[in-house]
């Protein structure tokens, strides 16, 4: 299981890198697929199925559809690859790299420092202990989420509604 | 014979196993292209292809050597690597998906814990096959299916999956096996009459088969996001479809109809018979129904089928939690 989690984990590096460096937005998308799909892999790996799937099916099958959608339809040609090109350039990259860089010795720093084993090759956890869990300590937070996306998609509704057509026409009566 | 092992022996019969379910499938799919064409001759009083053998028994040869020597070609103005790319993720989601399905107690790919999860993360994966594929031919008519069947496939989802949750609560879990076996003294299509029509909806539209074909509605978009392919690549197009059909009927064998389960005959055959049975109905709608407009379809599918699988998963959690108190 440790080889899996590894080899998916190197997938997800690189695939995020393809992302960060390539120009053409549908290809960067492709990439961004895959390392949400190897994500999924090294929860496999870590004895979350449940979590897996659900990664795979709430992101790369339903989230990322509709970013490509919307790329599609935005008809990127030569120019948008020419300013691509031009972001990359090493001045617009240094600041946050080096940050990032800060962060990885963080993480490194902690995962050197604690029990590797404990992590990798736990108990399997199933739909029903993540279910338990959500339903019960965590009810709270899950109630404020399911509140926080009522908001947005009375948002969206109320925002793409078409005006009453009786107000629109001026009002004949 | 000391490497002989019993577990060798075991891996050797998966795989086997395995492989056979998998020529079976691609054999059924591409048998499926001339049995619907026969079946919707009959059901339309002509006669469909019957010059090619007896009866028209070697059209699929007919058909197969003409499709594997067409020449294979790629527009200059695509996008290559995605062209290319597409029609494998047709093919391979779907087929992944058969993995889950159990067709005997013996007989099946995988075991897999979270099987009914899996199916609806292969679907979801499914819809970026059309996508691309629409996207990288650079011609409007495949674009526009591509949007079509994008928006869709996502509209049906959503409750294709809610749909198959009452049946995931009364059994406990995700596992085929399980859901097969908990069937054992009522098929769940009595209990979960409501999930079973949606899920039978839902299933059309995500293989996007009539009436729900919409993206491919050959009067307004001459065939939609596979207009440019040609050859093979339009091949796996073609028998992912009917491969998506196999898989869905068999999956409402497996979900709402009690799998393998049944008197007398052996277990094989009861799954063949009822799979055969809902890949008839498929091609039946195609025959009787006529295509509704797109906006109708996206409005039937988020205002009739939603409330209804939301409703249906309410109640069937209703009765569940006062059966255990």
């Amino acid at each position: 299981m440790e080889l899996a989690f590894y080899a998916s984990a190197l997938v997800a590096l690189l695939a995020s890198l393809g992302v960060v460096t390539g120009t053409n937005p549908v290809h960067a998308l492709l990439y961004l697929i895959v390392s949400l799909i190897s994500v999924a892999l090294t929860f496999f790996a870590l004895g979350a199925p449940f979590a897996g799937a659900l990664q795979v099916i709430v992101y790369a099958g339903a989230i990322m559809v509709l970013f490509v959608f919307v790329v599609m339809m935005l008809n990127l040609g030569s120019d948008a690859s020419a300013q691509e090109r031009a972001w990359l350039k090493p001045r617009t990259w240094v600041g946050p790299s080096i940050l990032a860089g800060l962060l990885l010795l963080a993480l490194l720093g902690t995962l050197l420092r604690g029990d590797v084993a404990r992590v990798i090759g736990g108990t399997s956890i199933d739909a029903q202990a993540v279910g338990g869990l959500l339903f019960g300590p965590w009810l709270l937070v899950v109630e404020l989420a399911a509140m926080l996306l009522l908001a947005a998609l009375v948002t969206a509704s109320h925002l793409g509604r078409d005006a009453e057509p009786d107000r629109a026409s001026g009002g004949e009566s | 014979m000391s490497w002989w092992t019993p577990e060798l022996a075991a891996i050797v019969f998966s795989v086997l196993q395995a492989l056979v379910i998998l020529l079976a499938v691609v054999l059924l799919g591409a048998v499926m292209t001339v049995v619907e064409r026969r079946l919707l001759g009959a059901w339309q009083d002509r006669y469909g292809p019957n010059r090619v053998g007896p009866f028209g028994s070697l059209q699929l040869v007919a058909d197969m050597i003409k499709i594997f020597f067409k020449e294979d070609w790629v527009p200059p103005f695509a996008d290559k690597r995605l062209f290319v790319l597409a029609p494998g993720i047709a093919m391979a989601t779907l087929l992944l998906s058969f993995m889950i399905i159990p067709i005997t107690p013996g007989w099946g790919v995988a075991d897999l814990n979270i099987g009914i999860l899996f199916f609806l993360a292969m679907a979801g994966i499914n819809v970026y096959a059309v996508l691309f594929g629409g996207w990288a031919s650079a011609s409007k008519y495949a674009l526009i299916g591509a949007l079509r069947v994008s928006a869709q496939t996502l509209s049906y989802e959503v409750f294709m999956g809610l749909s198959l949750m009452g049946v995931v609560a009364l059994t406990g879990s995700f596992n085929l096996r399980d859901i097969v076996q908990a069937q054992e003294g009522l098929w769940f299509v009595v209990p979960q009459f409501f999930g079973f029509v949606t899920f039978m909806i839902a299933g059309i539209a995500v293989t996007h088969r009539h009436p729900f074909d919409q993206p491919e509605a050959e009067q307004e978009l001459a065939d939609g996001y596979h207009i440019e392919y040609s050859s093979m690549k339009f091949g796996m197009f073609f028998i992912g479809e009917y491969v998506g059909m196999v898989l869905i009927s068999a999956l409402i064998t497996t979900l709402f109809f009690g799998g393998w389960q049944g008197p007398l005959l052996p277990p094989f055959l009861w799954f063949a018979l009822k799979t055969a049975f809902f890949l008839m109905l498929f091609v039946l709608l195609r025959a009787a129904l006529p295509r509704p407009r797109y906006d109708r379809v996206m409005q039937f599918g988020w205002k009739v089928c939603l409330p209804i699988t939301l409703l249906n998963l309410l109640v069937t959690g209703a009765v569940i939690l006062a059966r255990a108190s």
